[in-house]
């Protein structure tokens, strides 16, 4: 790909959003992969944590301050900063620089952090030119937009374009894709009942597809739906788009039992 | 209007089990969306017009003084009258003191959201003037003594069939499930209203500053016999309405029914400006406006502004999945959805109105499809953190924040913390991939079940692989 001997390959501070970390390590593997045949050079610091949007969506601006910071002097020094979540990698790009606002010199570090900020898909395809993934998964699959991702960020036909991709993977596309699945964060557990009917909505059309897999670009949103999905006993696999498109959605899905147990 | 906010929580969860209300919400939710989708689509410079309305509409909030005061002017050049309410109560005098003078007896009214922030109404039935809705879904909340849960379709949480039944009951005749009929029935029961009202009451969509009009937009042409009809005509808006020419008014009629209802242009775009004139056919005698400040000086000049660039569309509740899936009345006060989430805390105060701004996603929809662009999700965001500053912040929830941040400031404690907890986790999994409870569930598990993380975390598994760091 953009691999040419004379060209230095760009450093890539992988942020490794603290869902991720805790739940589901095979995202983080995947994201490394996809970034490594793409031809980044990618670390994964160790002094990150949250990103935190927590703090920012439920008021506490200063401690979105201080964690703005602990990501601002860690990922600083890379070329890019490259995250599987739209919804984190919108909090720094555009949360960052106005969290800021009478603090010129931070500010200046957050304005520059968040110019080269990105979502994972969109970075792949959008900045180092993936066209195509070597990678297969037998199966049917829908696509749900995550919200942040989609109006924050700009993510909508990259997933689709890598996707397309993959051997032996269909498409279908869901009625309402665009329409937030009810996860929200905090949103979730303050007013269950309310996310309850919005993720029962978002799995009626991603069933009406008849699709055996529902993937997505934002954990959150898919621990929210595997767990329903788990919880009426559907049969739905759902994985990160990044783990189908590294070829690494071989192992259990979310939420799914291991193979050995 | 009556303030039921305080109970949001409990009746979003009464209106999730209400079938009839779901019904009424699932048949009319994409209708919306599809036609707006539809519209914008069709019509190349709408992007651009949503650019140049919200510029218009920053320029007059800028100057919102000078433009008041020229629109004064004109109405009072055309022989009518502005009048300026600080508050509701302060409207309700005012209203009541012209429909006193005016002898009146019967007030027909258009549909008017202002009105309702003045709790109107129950002022003027109180004083025991008869008081008739005459747009169709303000008329059957009426018969229903309910307040509107949208503001462009008031009704539209009730079904056909109990649209018949109300009816049925109020009009003494047979029931009819027809939907052009019961449109019938109303407009011959409405009709003899508009001829024998001393006073009618509107709202104003538009207030245009260099000739002194008040605009509505409408689909039933109640509006224009409301007004045109009565001997003293009343308009009822907000101070922020105001805009600067007919130029302009243009760029608003051309986005606010594509952005409302997906039509081109609502059937009826009405001009009043002043009282009837010698020669004239028809017309009221006196022409008032009461213009509504209520909270809407505060808001200019605060990180709040942007969101009296509003021109009540409703294209954000009807983008909404939380309003798509509670409808308007779980918000408790005159104005639902993302706006109303807005508006109220603003209007109505902090007081009361906690989950209003918290029982929002921040998915960003409602600002992806505002025709002024209002930044929807950060007001709602700006609200929270007034909420927490002012130490409304659940107790509960400030404490987890609180040690979140300490734990998340120290990355050695954190990712230590973070290896125990998913050990912990898997382990309760037993192998089965999934939880159905926790310990100290903060409210997931009800409805789903936690998949469970594998037992290590990504980076220690990846500092085991690759020593990186």
């Amino acid at each position: 790909m953009s691999d040419t001997p004379t060209k230095p390959r760009p450093r890539v501070g992988l942020f490794a959003t603290c869902v991720m970390n805790a739940f589901r390590p095979s995202i983080g593997f995947a994201s490394a992969k996809l970034l490594e045949d793409a031809g980044c050079h990618v670390s994964v610091p160790a002094a990150q944590t949250c990103c935190g949007q927590p703090g920012l969506n439920s008021g506490d601006e200063d401690s979105a301050l201080a964690l703005a910071k602990q990501v601002i002097e860690a990922f600083e020094e890379f070329d890019y900063v490259v995250g599987p979540s739209g919804s984190c990698m919108a909090t720094i790009r555009h949360d960052y620089p106005n969290l800021f606002a009478d603090m010129a010199d931070w500010r200046k570090r957050a304005e520059a952090l968040a110019a080269k900020s990105y979502e994972l898909l969109s970075f792949l395809t959008d900045v180092m030119g993936v066209t195509e993934v070597d990678a297969e998964y037998h199966g049917t699959i829908t696509y749900h937009d995550s919200c942040s991702g989609l109006r924050s960020m700009g993510v909508k036909g990259q997933p689709r374009q890598l996707l397309g991709t993959v051997k032996g993977l269909t498409i279908k596309e869901m009625e309402d894709t665009d329409v937030c699945c009810g996860f929200g964060g905090t949103f979730c557990v303050k007013y269950p009942e309310i996310s309850e009917k919005m993720a029962d909505d978002k799995l009626a059309n991603a069933a009406a597809t008849g699709a055996d897999t529902l993937l997505g670009g934002d954990l959150g949103c898919l621990l929210h739906l595997a767990g329903r999905l788990r919880r009426k006993g559907s049969p739905v696999k759902v994985y990160h788009t990044a783990e189908v498109l590294a070829g690494l959605a071989d192992g259990p899905s979310l939420g799914e039992a291991p193979k050995e147990a | 209007m009556e303030f039921r906010s305080p109970e949001f929580k409990t009746r979003a969860v009464h209106a999730l089990h209400d079938a009839n209300l779901q019904k009424a919400l699932s048949n009319t939710k994409a209708g919306f969306v599809v036609k707006r989708a539809q519209a914008a689509a069709e019509m190349p410079e709408f992007e651009a017009l949503r650019d140049t309305a919200a510029e218009i509409k920053n320029h007059v909030l800028a100057n919102l003084d000078h433009y008041l005061e020229k629109y004064e002017a004109a109405v009072t050049a055309a022989g009518g009258h502005v009048h300026y309410a600080t508050d509701a109560e302060d409207a309700r005098r005012i209203i009541l003191g012209i429909c006193k003078k005016a002898n009146a007896k019967r007030i027909t009214k258009g549909k008017s959201m202002v009105s309702e922030e003045m709790s109107l109404n129950e002022a003027l039935i109180g004083e025991g003037y008869e008081v008739v809705e005459t747009d169709l879904g303000e008329y059957i909340i009426q018969l229903a003594d309910e307040p509107p849960s949208h503001i462009i379709a008031p009704a539209i949480h009730k079904t056909k069939d109990q649209v018949a039944d109300l009816f049925a009951a109020a009009h003494n005749k047979p029931r009819k499930t027809d939907r052009a009929a019961l449109v019938a029935e109303a407009r011959e029961v409405l009709r003899e209203k508009y001829f024998t009202a001393e006073v009618g009451i509107t709202g104003g969509n538009f207030l245009v500053a260099e000739t002194g009009s008040s605009v509505i937009v409408t689909n039933e042409g109640n509006g224009d016999l409301t007004q045109t009809l009565a001997k003293v005509h009343i308009v009822t808006s907000g101070i922020e309405r105001v805009i600067p020419t007919l130029d302009d008014l243009s760029v608003f009629l051309r986005i606010l029914a594509r952005s409302a209802t997906g039509q081109e242009t609502e059937s009826y775009t009405t001009f009043s400006t002043g009282p009837r004139r010698p020669g004239d056919i028809d017309g009221p005698e006196e022409y008032h406006v009461v213009l509504l400040d209520n909270g809407r000086s505060k808001m200019l000049g605060s990180r709040f502004q942007d969101m009296l660039r509003c021109i009540r569309c409703g294209a954000c509740m009807n983008h909404c999945p939380v309003y798509g899936s509670i409808g308007g009345h779980a918000y408790g006060w005159v104005y639902p959805g993302p706006m109303g989430s807005v508006l109220t805390p603003l209007i109505k105060g902090m007081d009361g109105t906690y989950d209003l701004p918290n029982a929002c996603t921040l998915n960003g929809r409602c600002q992806s499809v505002c025709p002024v662009r209002i930044p929807l999700p950060d007001l709602l965001r700006e609200i929270r953190h007034q909420q927490f500053r002012k130490d409304m912040t659940p107790k509960r929830q400030k404490q987890a924040l609180k040690l979140w941040r300490y734990v998340a400031e120290r990355p050695k404690l954190y990712h230590f913390a973070e290896r125990i907890g998913v050990r912990i986790l898997a382990s309760m999994a037993n192998g089965k991939g999934k939880l159905r409870s926790l310990p100290f569930d903060p409210g997931w598990t009800g409805a789903r079940d936690l998949p469970a993380p594998t037992g290590r975390t990504f980076l220690e598994l990846w500092q085991a692989k690759r020593g990186d760091k």
